[in-house]
């Protein structure tokens, strides 16, 4: 569990990123922060590495204040992954996700095989193990990064909108792969963005930041959903936009779900209590 | 018994200065043009090298601190803006005849271009890739040595490159101390007007320049991470196809 006690962090310029933050992060689950830009979400993330330090307040990893850690250390058990991709542009694929486990003093044997292992945990062709970043498409290249960020077989994996520069189709086949890979190996993972579908895709918990690093709302996506705290996350969520409703009709005694262009979407159907679960 | 009033009496001077340089007595021996050649490299050679045990490590340092850059840019505005002939001058009435004085001055002379080129190759590193290189637990030694440095090559070995070039162009002034080098035929063959040896060491000098250039030029290929040389040929296959 990573825990924020009332963390501030200010900046030289006079500027305050966050504010007074107190925040929870289960174990093993995907907490995703989500704010607009310059709302303090990635400086939350890298000072759970200690990329920046708090100015004031602690931060725990399971009960261990991590200002008392060395950061180097605290950083080779950590993943991270960044938006487009920080990739080594001089090392192979092979040898971009052989880098943590070489710093953590396993042999360029094991390294490598570890990394190996690791292309086909993220789903890459081991064909394009020795390429150079500058080969490979941006979708693949986030896909090196995730294999990175695993290779130190992390409790923690950070993600700094690591899907933010794809493009559409292939961040959903991302997306979609993130969320495998974590049935599979169930990491504690706090994922920065700035997209609510994303968030909700991919969120068991999901944080809603307004400016500051102040929460405007947390909880699962279904309970943001459901009962948006204020008028600032009901129009963030798009709530009051008319994608997010449906409406129902009743036709030959069925009751048929609208989109909102008017379209039929489906049947509605009521869900015996505890026969679904929400997400 | 020569005059420059024509095209054709340089062309002679020329011709002249070749024949020189080739004539079988100016060749060998310890006052000949290999030796002098020889002489002339390891002035060179040492001057850049003295240069950049100062000048590199504090060129990386305030490429990877981004601590000092102004001291960059008042230094090599300064120094560049010294008279190497007076410098040589200078130092050999404080310190004497002799190697030293030469030295100091194209050591000088060298720093400039060897410190910009390690702070400007460290600069020039993708923070992407540095930062990324912090976040997954690099010591701040470890991204400058396997990531800064790698990358940066190409630009620091430019540096060396043009520092060599200004130190090889420079260093007939070790003659005027009086030492040996190329320019020892320039500095011989003023006083008693024998142009053809004056033009022969002349032209040594930039063959010289030319061909270190030239070999700088092929190890800064060489150095260029093969990582950073498919990604250049991808783009310029790119442009090729738009």
């Amino acid at each position: 569990m990573i825990t924020f006690d009332s963390v501030t962090k200010s900046f030289t310029d006079g500027t305050t990123a966050v504010e007074s933050l107190s925040l929870e992060i289960s174990s093993r689950t995907t907490t995703v922060i989500v704010g607009s830009s310059g709302c303090g979400k990635t400086t939350i993330l890298r000072m759970i590495n200690r990329m920046v330090d708090a100015t004031s307040g602690t931060i725990r990893i399971d009960d261990e204040d991590i200002s008392t850690l060395n950061p180097v250390a605290l950083r080779r058990r950590i993943g991270y992954v960044m938006q487009n991709s920080g990739l080594l542009p001089h090392r192979t694929v092979l040898d971009n996700v052989a880098t943590v486990p070489l710093l953590n003093g396993d042999t360029k044997k094991v390294a490598r095989q570890r990394a190996r292992e690791l292309l086909d945990t993220v789903g890459l062709d081991q064909a394009l193990a020795l390429r150079y970043p500058s080969q490979l498409s941006g979708g693949q290249q986030q896909r090196v990064g995730v294999a990175r960020g695993l290779a130190a077989n992390p409790n923690i994996l950070l993600m700094d909108e690591p899907f933010g520069a794809v493009d559409p189709l292939v961040r959903t086949e991302l997306q979609n792969e993130l969320q495998r890979i974590q049935r599979d190996l169930a990491k504690t993972i706090v994922f920065v963005t700035h997209d609510i579908e994303e968030a909700f895709q991919l969120g068991d918990q999901v944080v809603i930041l307004r400016e500051g690093g102040h929460i405007a709302q947390s909880g699962s996506p279904a309970d943001i959903m459901s009962a948006p705290a204020d008028d600032f996350v009901a129009s963030f969520i798009g709530a009051d936009r008319a994608k997010r409703t449906l409406h129902t009709r009743v036709l030959n005694g069925r009751t048929v779900v609208l989109d909102e262009h008017g379209t039929p979407a489906g049947l509605l159907k009521e869900v015996p209590s505890g026969g679904m679960d929400l997400r | 018994m020569y005059s420059l009033d024509a095209a054709g009496s340089l062309m002679n001077y020329l011709w002249d200065s070749i024949l020189w340089i080739f004539t079988p007595a100016h060749l060998s021996g310890p006052t000949g043009v290999w030796a002098r050649l020889g002489e002339h490299l390891f002035y060179s050679g040492l001057s850049v090298l003295c240069a950049a045990v100062i000048a590199t490590p504090l060129g990386l340092f305030i490429g990877h601190t981004g601590r000092g850059r102004a001291l960059v840019i008042w230094l090599t505005g300064a120094l560049r803006a010294l008279p190497t002939l007076g410098l040589v001058t200078l130092l050999a009435l404080l310190l004497g005849l002799g190697l030293l004085a030469p030295l100091l001055a194209l050591t000088v002379l060298a720093i400039p271009p060897l410190l910009a080129g390690a702070y400007a190759g460290v600069e020039s590193v993708d923070p992407a890739a540095s930062g990324a290189a912090r976040a997954v637990g690099m010591t701040e030694w470890q991204i400058l040595t396997r990531v800064e440095v790698p990358l940066a090559l190409p630009l620091l070995v430019g540096g060396f490159r043009s520092a060599f070039l200004q130190v090889v162009a420079t260093a007939t002034v070790a003659a005027f101390v009086p030492l040996g080098g190329l320019g020892r035929f320039i500095f011989d063959g003023l006083p008693v007007r024998d142009y053809p040896q004056m033009l022969a060491g002349a032209i040594l000098v930039i063959v010289l320049a030319l061909v270190s250039d030239a070999v700088f030029a092929l190890i800064q290929r060489i150095v260029t991470p093969r990582g950073v040389r498919v990604a250049r040929s991808g783009q310029d296959h790119a442009e090729i196809l738009r």
